[in-house]
Formats: structure tokens, C-alpha cells, sequence
């Protein structure tokens, strides 16, 4: 598979994404402020913020289905949002993606699902397929689960499938939109496993965009922490865990009331009250 | 004031969006080689829009054949010329009610459930992971469906038009006595290939390309939500079964003013 | 469902389709008996045609034998131009006449042929000169009335 033959690539170079002063709006709604990231080769690094806070457009930014406002981001040197349809294309093939609920292919079988994009872009004979398949499930665990729907998979099963999708053709970027949400503790722990494991082996980067701090802490190397649009907070888990910065504080605890209210912003609590006796009356 | 500026926002989007679903026609006949070079994508599409209509077809169109022919033997009773009733089924199905209720039904069973499927795959974000995956979902997903809609049309229309012709027969011949022999002269002398045939055949390729069109815009366009996905299927049938309508009107006037 | 089974039944639901297509075609349409052989084509000259259309019938003996393709004004002699393909299997004297006829009370009109004796046949291009015009029932209807009272007008 000639996945790394696309000119202008360096591929010795230390840094695979580089995000500079991007800033991103959508309908006139500022999403992203001066955001700066550097994801170096072989690092899982996670992106921390509450609900909304853009980290999923952060992803979308770096796959170019997004393109921003100002600023740029450069994926193994290349600038995303001036390639070219066919350059875009040629880029993702050697990105892989997990989505928040695994997005399989409802209407494919597992196998399938994780042969699709080899079927997509490579001419492999299908007996190869068939053992690199396997390969991928294996490395998963589910290599029993092959000849199943997607729809007879349980949550954290669906999650493992998707991950073996996302690595098919051996990405050197993988990212993962809250791979956490909704699994059960196990699952949890199997799926934090195998980033760890499986970005190692294959030597990739990984980009993990996630509100759950204590796995992920676990896991990964570097964390920004994003509030707001803004980058507020960067550092080693170890760092994070310690800091005196109070947005991170609450996050990593866990604390009901800090800089981020309780309160959504509203009118004061008192006027509010009056204002609905005077209209009751 | 307020109203009239509420009208003219409406007109304008609507205006928008016909330019969009335009674009994407444009877009889907770009990215059809996918779809035509491996044809084993739009063969399962005909499977899922032809073969799994084929049933709901055929009873109607028998139905509508055998209802015709009642009310039209009781019409014609009136004027001694029963025996133009094979005329009477057979032009009345392969020029309008073949096409025309073949479309609308294709509109429902078939419109919608693409419809329905695009809908899921991209509230679930299955679109956007194709995406990803460096693979074109408006060819790999929407231009199959799109053909596979536009080769089942007229195939489904033709089968209406029999099972229809045949149901009049059935009930014309067999149950009320009409003579069989006039029955098929009759018809045979008065229904003209090109004319009328050729002329429905067409009439139900256009409402193919139509239905699908509709189909798979509203699915690609959808709210990725539940709700949203079951309001586009509402609007593919409604949208669809008017410009069916519309288009009919039109296609008849172009077609049989001329002497 | 494995790839077999559905292109199976894609296979069936394509040949039953086309199938109905060719029912349609031969067996409600007249596409076997209009296309075959070839035609010739002949003119005749009508006052009034009534209600004559183009593809109209041609019969002789009940039996069709061609089909009207064009009818146009002259508007030298004001009088009704048809132009009418025969099938060339079958050939009519010169003095052939031509009516328009109309099958049952309200049907369509048709052109009739009625057979002379002259030995000579109509060739492509030529001319029927004998022709009847179409019954028109509201001219008929008057002629009648005034008959009646003309006849009524003379008893007393």
C-alpha cells in the first residue's frame, strides 16, 4: 500500500499537525480564538473542554472538512485548507477517525466496514483483505465479531470495530471524537488501552478530543484544555492534574460551581421573580 | 409589512434551495462514474427501490385495472359500445394512470425510504466518516440510488400498465361478458405505439428522475436528527407527488394537443 | 442477502419489466401490424372532411389496409388534401372510390374504399378522383326539416 508517496510530505520531521493562530466563526459566531497546537509524531494528545467548546470543530478543521477563517493548520507540512480536492483526499487517506457513536456503516457487515476503504482505494485481490481484515480485528479483539451487523454490536463493541476501521490503512493521524461517551466503565478501559496501544505500534499520532478526564489522563501524553474557543490551560497529565489555574481545577476535579457558573447567565434572580408576579397579576 | 416581508423571505428560500437541489443534480451526474463502472452499487440500489416495490405495484395496478373496468362498462352500458372498453382501460392506463399512480406509489415506498436511509447515515454521521475515509458520498451513496430510482421507474410503470390492462380484462371479459375478441381488436386498433406507449414510457422516466431527485436531496439535506430526518421523509413525498402532478400536466400537453 | 440472490432477483424484476414493456408494445399497441412492410403512398381530394384525423383508418371490405398520415388545405381549389399510406401487399383499381365514413352512430371516421373496374392500379403519387365527403349530421338533420315542412307547407 503506497500510503506515504505524496510529494511535499517530510516525514522525518518531529511535528505532524501544527495549528497557528487559527481562528474559526460560523454565522458570525466566533468558535475558535487564536487557537495553537503542536501534535508531535508518536504522542497521544488530548483536547479537554466542557460540551461545545469546539474541540469537535478542531477536528473537523484539521480533516478540512472545515476551512478557517484566518490562521492555518498544516498536517506533515502541508497547509489543509489549500490543498486541492484530490490533495484533501490524498491527506485523509492517511488520516483515520473515529466518531463520537463509531458512525459504522449500518447496511455493512463488520468485516465489511473495516474492508471498505481497502476495497475503496487499493487494488488488493481479495484473499489480502481478507487477512488484513482480520489483522485489524485482532488487534482489537473482535476477531470472533466479523460476520455481525453493526446493529447486533453493543456499545463498547461498536466503539472497538469503528477503531479497527479507523487504522485500516495505517494512518499516521488518528483522531478521536469522544471515543469515551456512553461506555461502560470496561469498555472504557479497553478502549483507553488500545489508543495507547495502537498509536504505539503503529507509530502514528493521536488526537484525542475528549471531556473524560481521569481516563484520558491516563493515556495520553500532553493536554490543551480549551474553554470557550480559547486555549486555556496546556501541559503534561501530570501538570494538568496539578494546576493552579482554576477552569482547569474544576474540570479535572470535577466541582459543580468555579469560573464556570452554574447559573446560565440570566437576569438577576429577584427581578426575574417579580417580573413574572406582575405579568401572573 | 410584516407579512409581506415573511412572504418574500419564503419565495427567496425556496428560490435557494430549488438553486441547491440544482447543484446537487449537477453534482450527482459528475460523480455518477462510481456508480456506473461498478454496477453492483446501483444493482442493489434497483434491488432495494424495484424489487422491494414490486409487490405493491402489481396489486394496484390490478385493482385500478379491475376498478376501471367496472366503472367503464358502466359508462360505455350507456352509449351500446362496450366493446371500446379494452380501448377506454388500455389508453387510460398506459398514458396516465400507468405512469402517473406507478410514480406516486414508487414517491411513497421507495422516495421516501431513500429518503429515510440517507437521513440515518448522516445523523449518525456516517456521511461525514465516508468523508474521512477520503471517499465521495455523493458517489458511493447518493448517485447509486439515484439510478438505481431512475432504471426501476419505467420498468415498474410498464408492469402497472399490464397487471392494470389485465385486471380489466379479467373482469371486462371474464365476468361481465364482454366480447374477448372485440376487447383486444379494439384496443389494438386504437392504442398506437409511439403515440401513446412510447409516450407513457417516457412520461414515467421523467417522474423516475424526478422522485429520485427529490429523494435523495431531501435525504442529503436533512436535519441530522430523528426529527429531522422524519420531516424530510414527509417532505419527499409530499414535494415529490406534486411535481409528479405538475410535471404530468406539462409532458400531457406537450404530447397528445397535437392532431 | 449474498450478491447472488440479489442480482437474482435484480435479473427477474429487470426481464419481468421489459416483458411488460413488450406486451404493452405488441399485444395493446399496434406496433406489430403499423411498422411491418413497406407502403405507398396515395392523395385524394375530400370537400369536407368532418371529423377524418391524422392515423386515421383506411378500409376496404371492413378490412384496414392503411393508415391517413397527413391532411392539409389546398388552397388553390379549397378543397381538403389526405395523403394515405397503403400497404403495399395490397393494390386498387384507378377508379377506386374514396368515402369518409364513420363506424357506429358517434365513432371515429374512416376513410372507406369502394373497388371500380378499371384494370389499371394506383401507383405511389397519384390521385383518387372519385371521393364522397363526410356526412355531416347537422346538415342532414336541416335538409330533413326543411323537407318536412316543405312537404307539410304543400297539404294544406
Amino acid at each position: 500500500m503506497n500510503l506515504t508517496g505524496v510529494p511535499g510530505v517530510n516525514m522525518s520531521q518531529e511535528t505532524l499537525v501544527e495549528i497557528r493562530d487559527l481562528n474559526f466563526t460560523y454565522d458570525s459566531r466566533p468558535v475558535l480564538t487564536g487557537i495553537n497546537m503542536t501534535i508531535p509524531r508518536g504522542k497521544v494528545v488530548a483536547v479537554m473542554g466542557s460540551s461545545g467548546c469546539g474541540k469537535t470543530t478542531t477536528l473537523r478543521l484539521i480533516g478540512g472538512q472545515l476551512k478557517p477563517t484566518s490562521g492555518e493548520v498544516r498536517v506533515g507540512g502541508q497547509v489543509v485548507h489549500e490543498l486541492d480536492a484530490k490533495g484533501l483526499y490524498d491527506l485523509r487517506r492517511r488520516m483515520g477517525m473515529l466518531f463520537q457513536f463509531g458512525a459504522l456503516f449500518t447496511d455493512m457487515s463488520v468485516y465489511d466496514n473495516i474492508a471498505f476503504q481497502m476495497r475503496e482505494h487499493t487494488d488488493l485481490p481479495e484473499a489480502m483483505i481478507r487477512d488484513l481484515v482480520l489483522m485489524k480485528l485482532h488487534a482489537v479483539g473482535l476477531r470472533g465479531a466479523h460476520a455481525l451487523m453493526p446493529t447486533e454490536l453493543s456499545g463498547g463493541m461498536a466503539r472497538r470495530v469503528a477503531l479497527a476501521r479507523a487504522i485500516a490503512l495505517d494512518p499516521m493521524l488518528i483522531m478521536y471524537d469522544e471515543p469515551f461517551a456512553g461506555l461502560d466503565p470496561i469498555s472504557l478501559a479497553i478502549v483507553g488501552d488500545l489508543i495507547r496501544k495502537l498509536t504505539d505500534a503503529l507509530g502514528a499520532s493521536s488526537i484525542v478530543v475528549t471531556h473524560d478526564v481521569q481516563e484520558s489522563l491516563k493515556i495520553v501524553d500532553y493536554v490543551y484544555f480549551v474553554s470557550e474557543g480559547k486555549i486555556v490551560a496546556e501541559g503534561t497529565a501530570e501538570e494538568m492534574k496539578n494546576s493552579e489555574v482554576p477552569y482547569v481545577h474544576q474540570f479535572v476535579w470535577g466541582e459543580a460551581d468555579g469560573p464556570v457558573p452554574f447559573q446560565y447567565p440570566s437576569r438577576p434572580y429577584g427581578e426575574e421573580l417579580m417580573g413574572s408576579a406582575v405579568r401572573g397579576g | 409589512m410584516r407579512a409581506l416581508r415573511g412572504l418574500g423571505q419564503r419565495v427567496t428560500a425556496r428560490i435557494w434551495r430549488l438553486g441547491y437541489a440544482s447543484r446537487f443534480v449537477l453534482a450527482i451526474l459528475m460523480y455518477s462514474g462510481t456508480s456506473l463502472r461498478r454496477v453492483h452499487l446501483t444493482i442493489r440500489e434497483v434491488y432495494f427501490t424495484g424489487v422491494l416495490s414490486l409487490i405493491i405495484i402489481l396489486v394496484s395496478g390490478l385493482f385500478v385495472g379491475m376498478v376501471l373496468g367496472l366503472q367503464g362498462y358502466d359508462t360505455l352500458a350507456r352509449y351500446g359500445s362496450t366493446e371500446a372498453l379494452g380501448v377506454l382501460v388500455s389508453l387510460s392506463l398506459v398514458r396516465e394512470l400507468g405512469p402517473v399512480v406507478a410514480a406516486l406509489l414508487f414517491a411513497s415506498r421507495a422516495g421516501s425510504a431513500i429518503t429515510a436511509e440517507i437521513g440515518m447515515m448522516k445523523a449518525t454521521e456516517q456521511l461525514s466518516a465516508m468523508e474521512m475515509m477520503a471517499v465521495d458520498p455523493i458517489a458511493r451513496v447518493v448517485a447509486p440510488r439515484f439510478w438505481g430510482g431512475v432504471i426501476s421507474m419505467p420498468l415498474l410503470a410498464a408492469l402497472f400498465s399490464a397487471m392494470g390492462i389485465f385486471g380489466g380484462y379479467l373482469v371486462g371479459v371474464q365476468l361481465i361478458g364482454v366480447d374477448e375478441g372485440s376487447f383486444w381488436s379494439q384496443m389494438q386498433a386504437s392504442v398506437d405505439f409511439r403515440q401513446d406507449i412510447l409516450n407513457g414510457v417516457i412520461k414515467s422516466f421523467v417522474f423516475g428522475i424526478i422522485v429520485s431527485w427529490v429523494a435523495v436531496f431531501e435525504g442529503y439535506d436533512a436535519e441530522p436528527t430523528a426529527e429531522g430526518v422524519s420531516g424530510a421523509t414527509t417532505r419527499t413525498v409530499v414535494t415529490s407527488s406534486l411535481a409528479i402532478l405538475a410535471a404530468d400536466f406539462v409532458l400531457t400537453a406537450f404530447m397528445f394537443t397535437g392532431t | 442477502m449474498s450478491r447472488t440472490t440479489l442480482d437474482l432477483w435484480v435479473g427477474f424484476f429487470v426481464a419481468v419489466g421489459l416483458g411488460a414493456l413488450l406486451f404493452l408494445a405488441l399485444k395493446v399497441g399496434n406496433l406489430a401490424s403499423s411498422s411491418s412492410g413497406e407502403t405507398y403512398a396515395i392523395q385524394a381530394k375530400f370537400d369536407n372532411i368532418g371529423g377524418l384525423k391524422v392515423r386515421g383508418a383506411v378500409k376496404s371490405a371492413g378490412v384496414v389496409v392503411g393508415r391517413v398520415t397527413e391532411i392539409r388545405f389546398d388552397p388553390e381549389a379549397y378543397l381538403a388534401l389526405v395523403t394515405i399510406q397503403v400497404d403495399a401487399r395490397y393494390k386498387f383499381p384507378r377508379d377506386t372510390f374514396a368515402t369518409i365514413n364513420t363506424s357506429g352512430l358517434l365513432g371515429e371516421q374512416y376513410i372507406g374504399f369502394e373497388v371500380g373496374g378499371d384494370t389499371a392500379m394506383l401507383k405511389a403519387g397519384d390521385t383518387i378522383k372519385k371521393t364522397q365527403s363526410a356526412v355531416v349530421l347537422e346538415k342532414l338533420i336541416s335538409q330533413f326539416m326543411f323537407n318536412k315542412a316543405a312537404e307539410d307547407g304543400g297539404k294544406k
